[in-house]
């Protein structure tokens, strides 16, 4: 068991939309992924990928096939359902850090606590020792509009690692950044993903950012079009 | 979960001072008006309650006339004659106290001082039927009432005027130029129920005041004060029957006097002071509707500007329920806030306003109550629909959305 994927994708396909307008997102993605893996999923706009993370993410459902993630048949689940998965296995880091405005940077954090149901102390504990693995334990009172992008970035990945997740879900988190903040991100990234074992999926496309990645998933019109090993694997 | 909420909710009241007290402002208005015209209402209708009951209790007061008036054209009703009265306390049961009234006004003197004032002739069933006791003297004897002897009852404003500081009893001065002893003081009783000054008065047997003053034996008023063990009502009926018989009013032709009942007349116009607070409250309801409506109009702003948070939200974890929790706690959180605000205010502006109106400030606490619950309801009903909205959303477009 132990060996088996944490993921696992079987013929899964996306349709948006029904009769002559219909669009296939995805026509048959096969995907495993390995515990403890940091995967780059590549592609040019349109070939799926964002649809796959959506899918990988427990964020939307596959219109056929099977996905089964930690066990669970996802494309089965209801969406309360899905969002326990999500409250419970999964961190997300988005391209523009979708942090809340006019909310420090400790409250921030805390949010996925709070839907844990966890109390105060253990709340501001966690957040705090968050903060600290990304290095801005100083500035955990700032709001995001008093730091800078690389910081509210930080902050983002903060939030979703504080759950202590098995899977992070990265999409373009080096997007809205420079290449120097870029660097220090990812670096930051390959870190958690060895020292905390949290299996990383990154959506990028930039070929310097998949280089930190040690699976890179190439996607082409809806298919996988390859699977390489990259750079640092 | 419920206390993590409401915080969650205070904080994002706190992002939007400005909007959130705005927004809150109908209801603050419209509780703190409903409070407001509630108190109020209540201490005018108490105080009207407390000055008819100062004309005493079960009193059945005969008028001859119709109505409150004395009727239109055609010949004008007779007077009651003393033998009315005689007839009444004898041949009617349940009648604790019969005093006839004959009134007459005109200047009393005493030494320097001149006072014009309501001269009441009667007798001394008057103070037994409206039980209204002497402060000091005595009342009439049955001897002073049957030779219509110069003797006076003096009310406490007549006294203040006429005597100033000097102890009246046993004094003479002059009313409408004929001569008379005080021999009682009233106790003070203030305002009447119409506002009239019922302290600024000289009572004396009315045997005099009709020799002297009115020249007949004319009565205008007949009190009759019913005994506690009997329905007013059953003698109210009788009392119509007696006076039809003695008037000779033909079966089928209307009375040519009439009855009131004292506590009749305490009901209506506490009634109407009711209704009055009653119309006044809802038209102030219909604006606590409005503010709900303006809560509602905020949610559904509020929801479509953090469309982004709710996504985010959804994405780590919370599940639908719980983001309407958020959005309906939200809304109860304002409103119940614009609730206690108004009911603050409306405790001010009572009991700044009762003493200008002249009616007591009574606290009602179920009125206050019944406003924070009802404002808390429109929360939770305002605020439901955007609730509804921000559960539903599919967390792929929230966070998306620009």
């Amino acid at each position: 068991m132990a060996n088996d994927p944490i993921i696992r994708l079987r013929g899964v396909t996306k349709t948006y939309g029904s009769g002559p307008t219909a669009f296939q997102a995805l026509k048959g993605v096969d995907l495993e992924i390995e515990r403890g893996d940091f995967v780059a999923v590549m592609g040019p706009s349109g070939s799926g990928k964002s649809t796959t993370m959506n899918i990988l993410g427990c964020l939307d459902v596959p219109t056929s096939g099977e996905f089964r993630f930690h066990g669970h048949h996802v494309e089965r689940l209801d969406r309360d359902q899905r969002a326990l998965l999500r409250r419970k296995y999964l961190g997300f880091v988005f391209q523009g850090f979708n942090l809340l405005s006019r909310t420090t940077a400790l409250e921030n954090v805390e949010l996925p606590l709070l839907y844990r149901g966890e109390d105060r102390q253990t709340r501001h504990a966690s957040g705090l020792a968050a903060l600290d693995k990304v290095g801005l334990k100083p500035w955990w009172d700032h709001t995001p509009a008093e730091l800078s992008g690389g910081q509210q970035q930080r902050v983002a990945i903060a939030r979703a690692i504080v759950t202590n997740p098995d899977v992070l879900l990265a999409d373009e988190p080096t997007g809205n950044l420079d290449s120097e903040r870029s660097i220090e991100i990812m670096e930051l990234l390959t870190d958690l993903n060895r020292n905390s074992g949290i299996t990383v999926l990154m959506v990028t496309h930039e070929a310097d950012m998949a280089a930190f990645a040690r699976t890179i998933v190439h996607f082409k019109d809806g298919l996988v079009e390859s699977i390489e090993k990259g750079a640092r694997s | 979960m419920l206390g993590t909420t409401v915080t969650l909710a205070f904080r994002a009241i706190m992002r939007h001072k400005l909007r959130s007290f705005l927004t809150t402002l109908g209801i603050i208005i419209g509780v703190a008006a409903v409070i407001t015209m509630t108190t109020l209402g209540n201490g005018a209708t108490a105080a009207v309650r407390e000055q008819i009951s100062s004309l005493g209790a079960n009193i059945l007061q005969l008028r001859p006339g119709q109505g409150f008036g004395r009727g239109g054209g055609g010949p004008r009703p007779p007077d009651f004659k003393p033998e009315d009265v005689t007839a009444i306390a004898q041949q009617i049961t349940g009648v604790r106290a019969v005093a006839p009234q004959a009134q007459s006004s005109g200047q009393a003197i005493y030494e320097g001082n001149n006072w014009n004032t309501t001269v009441n002739g009667t007798t001394a069933s008057y103070f037994e039927a409206q039980q209204w006791a002497l402060e000091s003297g005595r009342l009439f004897m049955p001897e002073e009432e049957e030779a219509g002897k110069p003797v006076c009852i003096i009310g406490g404003t007549l006294r203040r005027n006429l005597f100033r500081q000097e102890d009246p009893v046993g004094k003479r001065f002059r009313i409408k130029g004929v001569s008379c002893q005080v021999i009682g003081l009233l106790a003070t009783r203030g305002q009447g129920g119409f506002g009239q000054d019922q302290d600024d008065v000289v009572v004396m047997p009315i045997k005099f005041v009709q020799r002297r003053f009115t020249g007949n034996r004319d009565i205008g008023l007949i009190m009759v004060a019913v005994d506690d063990a009997y329905e007013t009502a059953t003698v109210q009926a009788s009392l119509e029957d007696l006076m039809r018989e003695r008037r000779r009013i033909k079966p089928g032709d209307a009375d040519n006097f009439n009855v009131f009942d004292t506590k009749q007349i305490s009901d209506t116009l506490t009634g109407t002071t009711t209704i009055l607070t009653q119309i006044v409250g809802a038209v102030a309801a219909i604006s606590l509707l409005v503010g709900g409506i303006g809560i509602m109009n905020i949610m559904l702003v509020s929801v479509t500007e953090r469309t982004r948070e709710i996504g985010i939200r959804l994405a780590i974890g919370a599940v639908a329920n719980e983001v309407l929790l958020q959005f309906l706690v939200e809304a109860v959180v304002l409103s119940c806030l614009g609730g206690l605000i108004g009911m603050f205010l409306a405790l001010i502006a009572s009991i700044a306003i009762a003493p200008l109106m002249q009616v007591p400030f009574i606290f009602d606490w179920q009125i206050n109550l019944l406003a924070v619950v009802f404002s808390a309801a429109i929360g939770v009903i305002f605020g439901y629909f955007p609730a509804r909205r921000a559960a539903s959303l599919n967390p792929i477009d929230a966070l998306r959305h620009e």
